[in-house]
């Protein structure tokens, strides 16, 4: 019950500050839609307390039904175990924090209770998610998220660019949607139900299924994998289908706090770890995720290396960080994974967070090339970067360190891991470099700040700050104190069944061992990153424009984001407005406009030939009524 | 018993050439004289057939009603005799077809017709001897058709509305009152409050102007009265392009 | 030969054609026209009377009666319809009478 009211009470603040936000004013909105967070949150703790310490098992609450076609059941049931209780947890404190902090952030914004309850619903629909017992329901809140981050990123409807950033990650999403579609279509083909309790139970028992695709006949269980996977692909933003990502930044800062650091993007991880009793018998499909999560990674580190963009480079960043959850999902470690979710959660949220209070500070400016020096003027929130950089990085004691090392061992030790390992490796010295190059960039170094802005950087106010703290508590102390239930010994009992790693038993406890080497490897390439970065930026403030100019074509590639966005657009894009245009022009003016149009211009032509009849002569038609007068006489006298 | 046939063939000749006097004439008052003589000629007839009745109303209603309007309209539209247009080439020769068509078949019915045997008992009224045409009409039209007199009264009617309202012309002759314009005036519309300082003229306040609602009342009805002797066509008409 | 149906026949026919001759022969003016479409009736109505007479039936002649009323209800609408005319438009010859052209 309770944990109902953790998934539903961001719903009705949504509804009323969305409803009735016209009379509640901006602060009865955001007074509202905050309270009922408030609720959730601790709704959410209390009965996530319940069941992560074993009080309770895990359960259903059921809420209603839905669909019932034929075989097809669908439910609105909500699934009440340690996953799921974990998520909410995540997903209702950082929304939490992320509402407090819009308070200030958003303050004299013109559609202020339109923000709120977005954020709301949003928190509403990642609930529904997170706790869905069945795939439709499932699909439904991965649909919702995907609705009002196209919401949120255009929630500035009258920038265009916003609203193309909108557009582009709502379809780039449905496009993964439709492989994630595919793959439920082909559960309950296999199946016969989407209840998630009934594909479990049954998961050994079609192993040997097969489904014929393109010619051949492949693992059922490969198929739905990597269907499922492209959904995740989509939702994550993973290689291939990650360009809406960056663009996304368009929105406010807490929207890419929200929904790009800590819920939607991590909801493709949650899938995969969500089906891990299905995945654990498609190695394929692991294979594919690994290869996919690890190349991502990797990719995306380079990306944020030649960023200029404070807010693209952090989002570059999320996207990298998520490819290392993959990772840990294809090599069968979905704890590491969940692991690395908490963890990135907080120390992820808390950076986009200090980048919005930096872009706060300085009146809207976001390129970092204008900013500079910054560190004395703005020192809370200099901090808060700090900490937020260091747990990414892995610098040890910090949770960045304990989930990220936690996942490159796995990778190191896992079946096909090998691939993800060297990126991993490669993408953690690029994370510390980019993410120090941030901070020496925006808050060291010679000021580039415009004379304008220069007199209003101060710092935010205690309502934006208050979250930062917090979030700062969880990116120091969620790795150490976590690990023990996530991973660590106590993940047995903690997890209770809601992840399964059938055929990668003993891979925890393997990481428990891995050599000394492997293990500081990742912190070491971090202090390396970090020592980069002061070379170039600090030291040597040349070299930077010096080794652009070097490697000229390698610094446009990743500038340019690898040119994917370009390979889209004449791909994709070029062709279907062509062919849009052609059905445009020719299909709808020419043709279906045409057949009325055709219809009344021979009404008309053939109307003007008939008109001559009437040439208005009175003798005419008195004559042409006598020749019918006798016409008729005639054919009666004849055919009398 | 031969004078009834030299008075039909008398009475019938000249019936026929006033019709025909009538569609050539070629001042529009001799057409209408004619047409006078023509039911004349044709009342006469009746009064051979018998229907008297028929042949009195034909003399007090068609004579004396129709045939006046038509003197009255034909003299009051003032036509000018002098415009005769050109004669009848243009249809003259499809004319002349469709006129010996219509002639053969009218000979052919004419001549090839005769009663049916049953004829004289499908009489739906029959005459009653001994009583006079009138009488005998009274009491089949009021009996049996009273209803179909009504209508045709109530036809009669109808026209006679029709005819007032096609040519009655309202002209207003006086300034008359729009009452709901009246109604509707509002006080702003007419009345500004002006503080006016001491001493000042009306002129020099520039107030000296009717405001603008008033303004737009309609003028009173400027039309003279139409005599009829005005019914002049002003120039010749130009030939409409058809 | 004694007089019979067929003589008033013949007239009334007679009279009928005119009356149809005058509608379209006319170039002069409608009043033309509508004493034409007289001429016509007079004809129906002499046939009427004379079967009404051949038959010794009254119907013919209570046909008559209507038609005499239907026909004076005419004349006078036509005639008004004409005068309206002549005020709007000044003329009333026939070809001037073009107004309804498509």
């Amino acid at each position: 019950m309770i944990f109902a009211i953790a998934v539903f009470a961001p719903l009705f603040g949504s509804l009323i500050s969305g409803l009735f936000g016209r009379w509640l004013g901006d602060r009865g909105a955001m007074g509202v839609s905050l309270l009922f967070m408030v609720i959730a949150a601790a709704a959410g703790i209390f009965t996530g307390g319940q069941i992560l310490t074993g009080l309770v098992p895990a359960s259903t609450v059921s809420i209603g039904d839905w669909l019932h076609v034929g075989s097809f059941q669908a439910n609105w049931e909500l699934r009440y175990d340690s996953l799921a209780a974990v998520m909410v947890v995540m997903v209702t404190v950082v929304s939490t924090l992320i509402h407090l902090y819009s308070v200030g952030y958003m303050h004299g914004d013109r559609s202020v209770p339109r923000f709120f309850a977005y954020l709301s619903l949003f928190t509403f629909a990642m609930l529904m998610l997170v706790t869905a017992n069945d795939l439709l329901q499932l699909f439904f809140g991965w649909e919702g998220v995907g609705l009002v981050s196209y919401l949120l990123i255009g929630f500035w409807y009258d920038k265009p660019s916003a609203n193309a950033a909108a557009i582009k990650a709502f379809i780039m999403n449905r496009v993964g949607d439709l492989g994630f579609a595919l793959g439920i279509a082909l559960v309950f083909f296999l199946f016969g139900s989407i209840q998630l309790d009934t594909i479990f139970a049954d998961a050994p028992l079609h192993n040997a299924a097969t489904y014929r695709l393109f010619g051949t006949n492949m693992h059922a269980y490969d198929v739905i994998g990597v269907l499922l996977f492209i959904g995740a692909m989509g939702k994550s933003a993973q290689i291939g289908l990650h360009t809406w990502l960056a663009d996304a930044m368009e929105g406010p800062t807490p929207v890419s706090a929200l929904i790009h650091a800590a819920t939607m993007v991590t909801a493709g991880v949650f899938l995969m770890a969500r089906m891990s009793p299905l995945l654990e018998y498609a190695p394929f499909a692991l294979t594919v995720v690994t290869i996919i999560g690890g190349t991502t990674a990797l990719f995306a580190a380079t990306i944020g290396c030649a960023q200029t963009d404070i807010k693209r480079v952090i989002a570059y960043s999320t996207c990298s960080q998520l490819g290392y959850m993959f990772v840990a999902i294809g090599v069968g470690a979905y704890q590491a994974s969940m692991f690395h979710l908490i963890c990135h959660a907080c120390f992820k949220a808390l950076l986009f967070l200090t980048a919005g209070s930096v872009i706060h500070a300085m009146s809207g400016e976001q390129d970092m090339r204008k900013m500079g020096g910054l560190a004395r003027r703005i020192p809370y929130t200099y901090v808060m970067m700090w900490i937020g950089s260091l747990a990414i990085a892995g610098i040890p004691v910090l949770s960045g360190f304990y989930s990220k090392d936690a996942i490159l061992d796995a990778a190191y030790f896992g079946r096909g891991g090998g691939y993800g390992f060297i990126c991993g490796e490669l993408a953690t010295f690029l994370t510390a470099f980019y993410s120090w190059r941030l901070i020496f960039l925006t808050f060291h170094g010679p000021s580039h700040v415009a004379p304008e802005v220069e007199h209003h950087v101060h710092e935010s106010p205690l309502v934006m700050t208050g979250p930062l703290a917090v979030l700062a508590l969880g990116a120091i102390f969620a790795g150490m104190t976590l690990r023990y239930s996530f991973i660590g010994g106590g993940q047995g009992l903690f997890w209770a069944g809601s992840i399964s790693d059938i055929h990668h038993p003993n891979l925890l406890t393997q990481i428990e061992h891995t050599p000394l080497f492997i293990e500081l490897l990742p912190s070491l390439l971090g202090l390396l990153g970090i020592l980069t970065a002061f070379v170039m930026y600090i030291a040597m403030p040349g070299l930077p424009a010096r080794m652009a100019q070097m490697f000229g074509p390698i610094y446009r590639l990743f500038l340019n984001k690898w040119y994917f966005d370009e390979l889209y657009d004449a791909v994709f894009v070029r062709p279907y407005h062509a062919v849009a245009r052609v059905l445009w022009h020719v299909g709808d003016e020419g043709i279906i406009d045409g057949i009325p149009r055709g219809g009344a211009a021979l009404v008309r032509g053939s109307s003007g030939g008939v008109v001559r009849l009437q040439t208005g002569s009175l003798a005419g038609y008195a004559f042409v009524m006598l020749i019918g007068l006798v016409v008729l006489i005639t054919v009666f006298l004849i055919f009398r | 018993m031969i004078f009834d046939q030299i008075f039909f063939y008398l009475f019938s000749a000249v019936l026929v050439a006033a019709a025909v006097m009538v569609v050539t004439s070629r001042n529009p008052v001799h057409s209408v004289l004619f047409l006078i003589l023509c039911f004349f000629n044709a009342a006469a007839l009746f009064l051979i057939a018998g229907a008297e009745f028929l042949a009195m109303i034909l003399l007090i209603v068609y004579i004396g009603a129709v045939a006046v309007l038509f003197l009255f309209v034909v003299m009051m539209l003032d036509i000018d005799f002098s415009q005769l247009r050109a004669g009848v080439q243009r249809y003259a020769p499809i004319g002349a077809v469709i006129g010996v068509i219509l002639l053969l078949e009218l000979v052919l019915v004419v001549g090839g017709w005769r009663f049916s045997a049953s004829a004289p008992a499908l009489r739906l009224n029959p005459a009653v001897a001994g009583i006079s045409n009138t009488d005998a009409l009274g009491r089949v039209l009021y009996t049996q058709y009273a209803f179909l007199f009504e209508t045709a009264a109530l036809v009669l009617m109808v026209a006679m509305i029709g005819a007032i309202v096609l040519t009655h012309r309202d002209r207003r002759r006086s300034r008359y009152q729009n009452i709901a314009e009246q109604i509707a005036r509002q006080p702003a519309d007419t009345m500004t409050m002006l503080d006016l300082p001491i001493g000042v003229g009306v002129k020099q306040l520039g107030i000296l102007r009717p405001k603008p609602k008033l303004a737009a009342l309609p003028a009173p009805a400027e039309a003279p009265v139409q005599l009829a002797s005005d019914h002049r066509v002003p120039e010749p008409i130009t030939r409409v392009e058809g | 030969m004694p007089l019979s149906v067929s003589h008033y026949l013949v007239v009334s026919a007679i009279l009928l054609v005119i009356g149809i001759f005058g509608i379209f022969m006319n170039r002069k003016n409608v009043i033309t026209i509508m004493m034409s479409i007289e001429l016509m009736l007079l004809a129906v109505n002499l046939n009427l009377v004379a079967f009404s007479g051949a038959l010794g039936d009254l119907t013919g002649q209570v046909f008559t009666m209507f038609v005499l009323t239907v026909a004076a209800a005419e004349a006078a609408i036509g005639l008004a319809i004409v005068v309206t005319y002549f005020r709007n438009r000044g003329s009333i010859a026939v070809e001037d009478v073009n107004l309804m052209k498509g």
